[in-house]
């Protein structure tokens, strides 16, 4: 008896967990994790609402799996990204990013 | 029954992983917790049925982007991604207030409504055919995913081309 409370309970709590990591960290790759954090949350929500919702449909379940190419797509930007911003200034932490500031 | 107890199960492993994969210190550590959270949610679609999106899920992410952490993690010197200086105690205060808040308000409006949703009791068999989800991805009909399937081939393309643009060696 899984009703659809069980997964939004877990996916808010995921959402927010990644919310938190996002505020708190403080390295651009640790602040990546949360956001796949958060992204996965959204996922298992579009899952979890064609599965009970509209169980004879595919909505959900194809933009789950657009969500998750597309976030396979911007880690690897985000990433190469970083990379770059290491080979710039030897580190990966949000405080030394402050050339762009005035 | 048994599904109830797995999905509980898989919650609690997903749940703590993840707050460990966002208050370890060591960043190789929460690579590692992130894997169990998205193994986690590909056990989640599983239970609910849809085994394809589960294998994706598994393939893509733990086997895709995981590695592509683990990757950039070596390749910009783990220790000194180690968050050595922990963020100032005011700041995670309030962090920890505005996610508590958050996720007690949206928890406050998702318990005290009334969803028309079906119940998840049947054991999970595979609802619909890889095959029919084949066709209808590439139908260009009124159910078909054609549009954003060739839109998510763009998307990749100028993705790789990026990718090789910000990257390279100047």
């Amino acid at each position: 008896m899984i009703t659809i409370h069980y997964f939004l309970i877990l996916s808010v709590l995921m959402l927010f967990i990644g919310i938190y990591g996002f505020l708190t960290r403080r390295n651009t790759l640790a602040i990546l994790i949360s956001i796949e954090l958060m992204l996965n949350a959204a996922d298992l929500n579009f899952a979890a609402f064609n599965r009970l919702l509209f169980p004879e449909g595919q909505e959900g379940y194809f933009f789950s799996l657009f969500s998750i190419a597309i976030s396979a797509a911007e880690t690897a930007i985000a990433i190469a990204v970083m990379i770059n911003i290491y080979r710039n200034i030897k580190n990966n932490f949000v405080e030394h990013l402050d050339k762009m500031k005035w | 029954m048994a599904q109830t107890v797995l999905f509980i199960i898989i919650a609690a492993i997903i749940l703590i992983s993840g707050i460990l994969a966002v208050t370890t210190k060591h960043i190789m550590r929460a690579a590692t917790y992130l894997i169990f959270v998205l193994f986690g949610t590909a056990g989640l679609y599983f239970l609910m049925g849809y085994t394809f999106l589960g294998s994706v899920q598994v393939m893509v992410y733990a086997g895709g982007v995981v590695v592509l952490y683990i990757f950039a993690l070596m390749l910009t010197g783990q220790h000194d991604n180690d968050e050595k200086v922990p963020a100032a105690t005011i700041k995670k205060a309030a962090a920890l207030i505005a996610s508590l808040g958050g996720a007690a308000l949206m928890l406050f409006i998702f318990i005290s409504h009334k969803f028309a949703t079906t119940v998840l009791t049947a054991p999970s068999e595979q609802l619909t055919s890889v095959k029919t989800l084949g066709t209808q991805l590439v139908a260009s009909d009124k159910y078909g995913f054609l549009l954003p399937f060739e839109a998510v081939s763009i998307l990749l393309l100028a993705c790789i081309i990026g990718g090789l643009v910000i990257a390279r060696k100047r």
